[in-house]
């Protein structure tokens, strides 16, 4: 049991070690240009030495993606009880949500960017935009999927609309709702950057396109990695919230 | 009554009742399937159950048992027919029913006690008293020390018998078993049948029972009713003439039997 446990946190590390080893050898054999590619230790030292800065700049990234999350989850859920209870609601929406859905969010930005400004407002909005729609689809199939059994129990003790939704529907489709929050919040930093990106004067993807314009690399990389760990510890907490609020589920969703 | 009722062995009051509790008349169902095909699941199905009575379905699987059962909690409407509860109509769930599911039906996000305190809980009746009630009954079924256990940790039989506590919880009038006890081994089962015997003598309250085991329906049953095929109608009903409180040993007698052979010519098994 622990074994196995102290297994399967080794083996992911000795993947990236492997690679970063092999990255490594690679820019130091080549003498690769440190603007074309820095090696691991280049953007060790970048991050480093510039942790006062890139932690400045994590800082409004974080709040984007965390109150784009909670809008996508505070908007998406209620949507989703809407349309996976009604027909009609059903018929109407899922068409529009499947168009906005379709148009890439990479184009609406500079649009959104027009109506919200440069502040954190536009970046919400995108990061909103991309996290809803695994939210809306997610939830609405696992409160579909609610065993019709357990429907049926409560029809037969007569259990109030309310009743069946808070105490069976939700419930049975919880597992369905955080593996939709999971991609949903990973998905938030995508968004927050691509806000970033069109127009900002803050956050690690501005960090980056500036560090980039300047062909200061080790810093472009530096936040490319803060980036990603910024996603993983996203992630990691929507896992952890789904392990407290679902203690039934020994081994979690994915 | 009904010519149904002909073949029964006390035509008007077949669970041998003073008060009739429940009335079947006529009830039948047909389901309609895709592209005009039908199937006839139930016909004719007449008879009455007593007040506190005990009457076990029996027949052979997929004849209608589940289908008449359901229609008798509300969950399934007849295609003709009618139901009537203590004088009443039945056009829905009605509040002093309870049933058992053939399947356990638990909810794996909740504690064993708090599968059992569930329908307390959509009743506005969760108290002290009544979890201590829950606790009872899951000492008595054998599952004392798996009150805070998930479903998933239980087994099949387990379940069953969480499902059990679930619908003796509350005060139900009415108590409808789709084969509660299926998924039990033998000897579990047997228990659980003084169990419920028990649990009847107790409350008073009426059970109806689908099965398919002859001897269950014998040992428990003031009235076996016995299915056809399908479409499933009431063949045979066979009055069970031992006493309560019934003993194992019962199981033995000729009189015993006698029933099951009777039982297995109403099926169509023995001659
Ligand atoms: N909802 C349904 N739709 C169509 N056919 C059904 C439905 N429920 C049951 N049946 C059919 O009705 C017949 C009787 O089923 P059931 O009552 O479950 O039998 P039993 O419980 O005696 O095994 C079966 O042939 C079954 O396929
Ligand atoms: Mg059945």
């Amino acid at each position: 049991m622990i074994l196995d446990r102290v297994f399967r946190a080794i083996y992911p590390l000795i993947g990236l070690a492997l690679i970063l080893a092999a990255w490594q050898a690679y820019t130091q054999f080549f003498a690769v240009n440190r603007i074309i590619l820095p090696s691991p230790m280049d953007v060790l030292v970048a991050s480093n030495d510039n942790f006062g800065l890139l932690l400045r700049h994590l800082w409004p990234t974080l709040l984007e993606c965390v109150l784009g999350f909670m809008l996508a989850m505070a908007i998406g859920v209620p949507v989703a009880v809407a349309v996976a209870n009604s027909q009609i609601l059903n018929l109407t929406l899922y068409p529009v949500l499947i168009a906005m859905q379709s148009v890439p969010k990479v184009a609406v930005a500079p649009i959104i960017l027009v109506w919200f400004g440069l502040g954190i407002e536009s970046k919400l909005a995108i990061a909103f935009l991309v996290a809803f729609f695994p939210v809306v689809v997610d939830t609405a199939t696992g409160l579909r999927a609610t065993p019709k059994g357990l429907l049926e129990l409560a029809q037969s003790l007569r259990a109030s609309p309310l009743q069946v939704f808070w105490k069976v529907q939700f419930p049975s489709a919880l597992p369905f709702v955080f593996a939709g929050a999971k991609v949903a919040v990973t998905l938030t930093v995508i968004g927050a950057v691509i806000g970033e990106f069109v127009g900002s004067n803050e956050g690690l993807g501005n960090l980056l396109l500036t560090a980039n314009s300047q062909l200061n690399s080790p810093l472009a990389w530096a936040a490319l990695v803060w980036l990603s760990l910024l996603g993983m510890g996203l992630f990691g907490a929507v896992a952890l919230a789904e392990r407290i609020a679902m203690p039934w589920a020994k081994n979690g969703g994915h | 009554m009904m010519s149904k009722d002909a073949l029964s062995a006390t035509p008007t009051e077949a669970a041998g009742s003073n008060t009739v509790f429940a009335r079947f008349d006529r009830v039948g169902k047909i389901f309609k399937l895709p592209g005009d095909r039908q199937i006839d699941a139930l016909e004719d199905v007449s008879f009455t159950l007593g007040r506190g009575k005990l009457v076990g379905l029996l027949g052979p699987s997929g004849c209608g048992k589940t289908t008449f059962l359901r229609i008798v909690a509300g969950l399934e409407t007849a295609t003709y027919g009618t139901v009537t509860i203590e004088g009443k109509l039945v056009n829905g769930p009605h509040p002093n029913f309870a049933f058992v599911f053939q399947q356990a039906n638990l909810m794996n996000w909740r504690t064993v006690l708090k599968n059992v305190l569930f329908p307390l809980e959509i009743r506005g009746e969760v108290t002290r008293a009544s979890i201590e009630r829950a606790r009872d009954l899951l000492n008595l079924v054998g599952l004392h020390g798996f009150e805070d256990r998930y479903p998933s940790e239980l087994s099949g039989g387990m379940q069953q018998r969480v499902a059990l506590c679930r619908a003796l919880v509350y005060d139900a009038k009415l108590l409808l078993m789709d084969e509660p006890f299926g998924a039990l081994d033998e000897l579990k089962r047997m228990e659980m049948h003084d169990l419920l015997l028990d649990i009847r003598l107790r409350t008073g309250v009426s059970v109806m029972f689908v099965t398919h085991s002859i001897s269950e329906a014998i040992y428990l049953s003031d009235t076996v009713a016995v299915f056809s095929k399908r479409p499933a109608t009431i063949a045979r009903f066979i009055d069970i003439d031992f006493p309560y409180p019934r003993e194992n040993a019962m199981r033995y007698e000729m009189k015993f039997t006698e029933y099951e052979h009777e039982a297995g010519r109403a099926l169509g098994i023995a001659r």
